[in-house]
């Protein structure tokens, strides 16, 4: 497997120092400190209620964090909603399941945002729409409703969508968990795309081989609290960690 | 690039959340009070509350029970309730006029029927499933009173017709439609002609009867429930049948189904209860006459019909694809699948429907008082209509809205845990 | 090996009617058409004997004669000269106004009360639930016959507002007066000049539907947001209140007054019509909230997460997002609750209120005795109307169904 071209520059995309949550009293995520730079791709992975989903939602603040820091781009996350807003324009997410919007078709889940966030003209807006359906490799679906999609086009035009609004930053939350075996590696393509065209992102994943080819730095996190990381390679062959090592016996053993 | 390398030492152990997340403090904080909007509604909804207790406890808590009239409470304090209306009348709410020494009756009929329940919903006692097959006709004796074979001799007819249908699937026919037909040929013969001596019979070797009570006699919340229960047991299997009908590829059949179904639902239930109490009558060889109560049951039976018909094509519509070909395929006739696989798993699915349908069926008894029988809201009437009490309003109207609330209000709690449970099941 | 011969045609035996598969529908379809075909004659000959027993035919000449009684609360011209005919429609037009005006009020209470049950706020949330669930497990007749009994014997009697100290007064500047006998508002009187500020008045609702669309028009050509709501509110209302006034306030109101005994003048809105209307609107209001509230909560939280992590504020995405997708789940429902309104407005006999089956189904069967014919045309009405209903939800479905493959 060719790996992708190291695009890391010197400038913090992200900088996140002593975030804890809490659900109720339940401490879901643990002194967390983390800087990623940009154009870095960075793979989070780790056993399911080890809170990695609810990290990068911290990031553009589908959830609150109690204690600590998160800095996006410069811009503070705190509950100024002008901040949010601003954090929100240059991040995007795409959804384990989708999350289409099942009324509009293909090209109207694209141009929405632009037209009601950005004040863009409609044609302006569709423009921008087909070049990134035609980036993502589906500009003929444009006009079909969601649920005409398969499981992989649908995660293709949601990954479009988010690069409507530009974002400097992409998060994607195990967006190949939810497909079928075969449309798994058309949606990896896109991502491999992404990445070697420069794009910073955090990507939480089960897929090794994904980040075996792609990542910068792997973040293994258990109980809420990043464990280890480290570069993909030490990190498969050589994990340091107790738990680490069981964590990858139990993925790659079968 | 080894400077990311990182492995952590020591594991961090969960600490307490902040205060002002957790506990009290925190809830009322996300609650109530989380944005400026938020605390103007709490603000508003505790003024709203506080004024509407002020008003209440103070009328109810010092309430009179033991008055003898509407005059004599007005006389001892005009501003708290009279709640002695309900202290004279409760009997009346409940029983209607039924004779006051054979209360006991319609309080054992309604002990009998939650346990005739018991062995249907826990699977546990369902050796005791022959205590429910024989309640209807135990509840209609106890009830209405007269010779117990009166009843008794409708129980004997269906066993001997049952009988005969079995014996004729054995010995003549594998078809189960040509003995169906010879089992009802023998129940016409039988109830026409055989029954009557043989209830004159049992009368004069075994008579056991009851004081009987006429149906005008009954009422209040008694009647609601005879009226309601009736309706959705009766009209259970009748709402299947409709149901399976609708569903037919069968032309005719499906028509029939969907002209009954659309009719019912197409019309308020006051004009099929006015059909009850004046049309019937026509509708049936002269000289017949049906008591009053009975005619209600039916038409309340037909209407109930219609709507649960609705909900199990609803519950129909939801079970896994390709269960009729797996039992199809299986070997088993259409009544076959019906009964062991189709059924079971779609009425499971309908429960809540099910459940819905008897709250609103119960809640429709109370339209009996406009064809003057003597239901709870009938009784108000009444009762307001009566010197000692007249102008009587809220306490009377409160304690029936009350005794519905209850009633209804758990049975849609009940249906919620079971739609909750269900869901769980899976 | 010997050839077999082909299998010979069997002989048709009479048990095959019902086991064959050939014959097996058309023999059970034969035999269910004979039953029914059978037992509907029985009923038609025992009706048809039991009319002559009792002397009657069935005809529908009594539409036709002359009614001889008066209906307090009427839309049109109605005396007791005019036909049985005519006083039916005067019930159908009454009870096509209790439904309409109550199924607008339930609408209304029920969008407000089924948005505010989804509120963050528990205290609010837990009062909208007790309002739902105290309407709804309550019969409406009860309903109906509490709220007629409160308006008339919880209001003071018109007399209560004479006289220098009174023991009642009028609400809105002495111009509404709830009585029990009635609620009195006053009446809007069409002057000289009223015709014009009316004609300015539906100039402006068109030139806001013409703003909407340039509004659009814009939108899509630059992408600016412009403040729709705002200007549209400004045009209705300044140009026809300016010209009202420059005209000398031509529509002037007639207040009721009270004269004697009673309040003269202004509109009279009998009890049995508010009793009935309120009563119903609260009833379903109940339903109507569930509905909403069941729609809105359908929508995948997903969706909201899609939409908010793309920069949208929470307004828009109720506009475009939220709503488009709830209304599709809300709107068949709630129009079968607006049939069930309009069934329900069948107990109007209860509070003494003229309704179709007041009039034709009430008094005009006792008096004629033609039972079979008036409930017949009473269903018939009935049936109608629901069959309207139904095949509006069914164009409603075909129509905006999501598209799915």
């Amino acid at each position: 497997m060719e790996k992708t071209k190291i695009n890391i520059t010197d400038e913090v995309a992200i900088h996140i120092s002593n975030m804890n949550k809490w659900y109720g009293n339940f401490h879901v995520l643990r002194d967390i400190n983390l800087e990623v730079m940009r154009g870095e791709r960075i793979v989070v992975c780790g056993p399911s209620g080890s809170g990695k989903s609810t990290l990068i939602r911290c990031i553009n603040r589908l959830e609150e964090h109690q204690k600590g820091r998160i800095i996006v781009d410069g811009t503070e996350l705190t509950t100024d909603l002008k901040n949010i807003d601003k954090i929100r324009s240059e991040v995007g997410m795409v959804f384990q399941h989708f999350n289409l919007f099942p009324h509009l078709t293909t090209l109207e889940n694209c141009t929405l945002a632009p037209i009601w966030v950005r004040e863009t003209p409609e044609k302006d807006a569709q423009d921008i729409a087909m070049e990134m359906l035609e980036k993502v490799k589906i500009p003929e679906q444009a006009h079909k409703y969601p649920g005409q999609l398969s499981g992989g086009q649908q995660q293709r035009v949601a990954i479009a969508r988010s690069l409507c609004m530009k974002p400097r930053i992409m998060l994607f939350d195990e967006v190949t968990s939810a497909l079928d075996p075969e449309m798994i590696k058309e949606v990896l393509d896109t991502m491999i795309q992404l990445a070697e065209d420069g794009m910073t992102m955090i990507c939480v994943t089960h897929e090794m081989g994904f980040a075996r080819q792609v990542a910068d730095r792997v973040i293994f996190m258990d109980d809420g609290q990043i464990v280890e990381q480290n570069e993909p390679e030490s990190f498969f062959n050589k994990p340091q960690s107790d738990r680490t090592k069981l964590f990858l016996s139990q993925i790659l053993g079968h | 690039m080894s400077k990311i390398a990182f492995v952590q030492k020591n594991k961090i152990p969960p600490s307490p959340a902040p205060i002002s997340e957790v506990g009290f403090i925190g809830w009322v904080k996300q609650n109530l009070f989380s944005s400026w909007f938020n605390s103007l509604l709490t603000l508003i909804s505790i003024y709203f509350i506080f004024i509407i207790l002020r008003d209440f406890i103070p009328w109810a808590w010092g309430g009179h029970w033991n008055t003898k009239s509407l005059r004599e409470c007005l006389d001892l304090n005009p501003d708290v309730a009279c709640f002695s209306v309900l202290t004279a009348r409760w009997k009346q709410l409940l029983f209607g006029l039924y004779p006051a020494e054979e209360y006991w009756r319609p309080t054992v009929t309604f002990i009998f029927l939650i346990l005739s329940m018991i062995p249907i919903l826990f699977p546990k006692y369902f050796k005791f499933f022959w205590f429910s097959v024989i309640y209807p006709g135990l509840a209609i004796w106890l009830l209405w009173g007269g010779s117990i074979w009166g009843v008794g001799i409708v129980y004997i007819g269906l066993s001997l017709g049952i009988f005969t249908f079995i014996l004729l699937l054995k010995l003549v026919s594998k078809n189960t439609v040509l003995s169906g037909i010879g089992a009802l040929i023998f129940l016409i013969v039988f109830f026409m002609f055989l029954s009557n001596y043989l209830v004159n019979f049992l009368n004069i070797i075994l008579p056991i009867a009851l004081p009987p009570v006429e149906s005008l006699k009954m009422g209040g919340f008694t009647l609601s429930l005879i009226v309601g229960i009736t309706g959705i047991v009766a009209s259970f299997p009748i709402g299947i049948l409709l149901a399976l009908g609708r569903q037919s590829n069968l032309p005719i059949i499906k028509m029939i189904c969907v002209g009954f179904i659309e009719f019912i639902r197409g019309v308020p239930l006051i004009t099929l209860l006015f059909v009850a109490s004046v049309l019937l009558n026509y509708f049936l060889p002269p000289g017949t006459n049906f008591d009053i109560v009975l005619r209600v049951i039916i038409m309340v039976t037909f209407f109930s019909a219609a709507y649960m018909a609705e909900v199990i094509r609803g519950g129909l519509a939801g079970l896994p694809l390709g269960q009729h070909e797996a039992s199809a395929s299986l070997g088993l006739t259409y009544w076959q699948s019906q009964r062991l696989v189709i059924m079971p798993q779609a009425l499971k699915i309908s429960i809540p429907g099910i459940v819905n349908t008897f709250i609103g069926l119960f809640k429709d008894t109370t339209l009996v008082s406009i064809i003057s029988l003597r239901d709870p809201v009938g009784l108000a009437s009444t009762i307001r209509a009566d010197q000692t009490w007249n102008g009587i309003y809220w306490e009377l109207y409160v304690a029936i809205g009350l005794m519905f609330f209850i009633f209804c209000f758990g049975m849609s709690q009940y249906s919620q845990y079971l739609e909750r449970k269900l869901k769980t099941d899976k | 090996m010997k050839a077999s011969s082909p299998p010979t045609d069997e002989k048709f035996k009479i048990g095959m009617l019902l086991s064959d598969t050939r014959y097996r529908g058309t023999s059970l379809q034969v035999i269910t058409f004979i039953i029914f075909v059978a037992v509907f004659f029985w009923l038609v000959d025992n009706t048809l004997k039991n009319l002559a027993l009792l002397g009657k035919d069935v005809s529908f000449n009594f539409l036709f004669l002359r009614a001889g009684y008066d209906i307090n609360q009427r839309l049109i011209p109605y005396s007791s000269d005019s036909t049985h005919g005519r006083a039916a429609v005067v019930g159908i037009l009454n009870t096509l106004l209790v439904a309409f005006v109550g199924c607008v009020i339930a609408t209304i209470l029920g969008l407000f009360v089924g948005i505010l049950r989804l509120s963050k706020n528990w205290l609010v949330a837990k009062l909208m639930s007790a309002y739902i669930e105290g309407f709804r497990n309550v019969p409406v007749l009860l309903w109906i016959v509490m709220v007629f009994a409160l308006l008339t014997e919880f209001t003071p009697a018109p007399k209560a507002f004479k006289g220098a100290d009174p023991q009642a007064t009028m609400l809105f500047f002495d111009s509404v007066a709830i009585t029990n006998r009635g609620t009195y508002f006053p009446a809007p009187i069409l002057n000289e000049g009223a015709y014009w500020v009316i004609f300015i008045f539906i100039l402006s609702v068109f030139a806001v539907i013409f703003l909407k669309r340039y509004a659009d028009k814009l939108k899509r050509e630059t992408g600016k947001d412009f403040p729709t709501f705002l200007v549209s509110i400004a045009i209705l209302i300044f140009p026809s209140t300016i010209l009202f006034f420059a005209l000398g306030s031509p529509i002037s109101l007639e207040y009721p007054y009270l004269k004697g005994f009673n309040f003269k003048d202004g509109i009279h809105l009998r009890n049995s019509f508010l009793a009935l209307t309120l009563a119903l609107a609260l009833y379903t209001s109940a339903f109507i909230a569930e509905i909403v509230r069941a729609g809105i909560m359908a929508i995948s939280k997903g969706q909201t997460e899609a939409a908010s992590s793309l920069g949208l504020r929470p307004n828009k995405i109720m506009n475009l997002i939220i709503l488009p997708q709830a209304l599709r789940i809300i709107v068949p429902p709630l129009i079968s609750n607006y049939l069930n309104l309009t069934k329900n407005s069948s107990l109007a006999i209860a509070v003494g209120y003229m309704d179709v089956r007041g009039t034709l189904g009430g008094i005009t069967l006792n008096q004629t005795g033609r039972e079979l014919e008036s409930m017949l045309l009473l269903m018939g009405f009935y049936l109608c109307v629901s069959l309207l209903i139904s095949s509006v939800i069914n164009y409603y479905n075909r129509s905006f169904q999501i598209v799915v493959r």
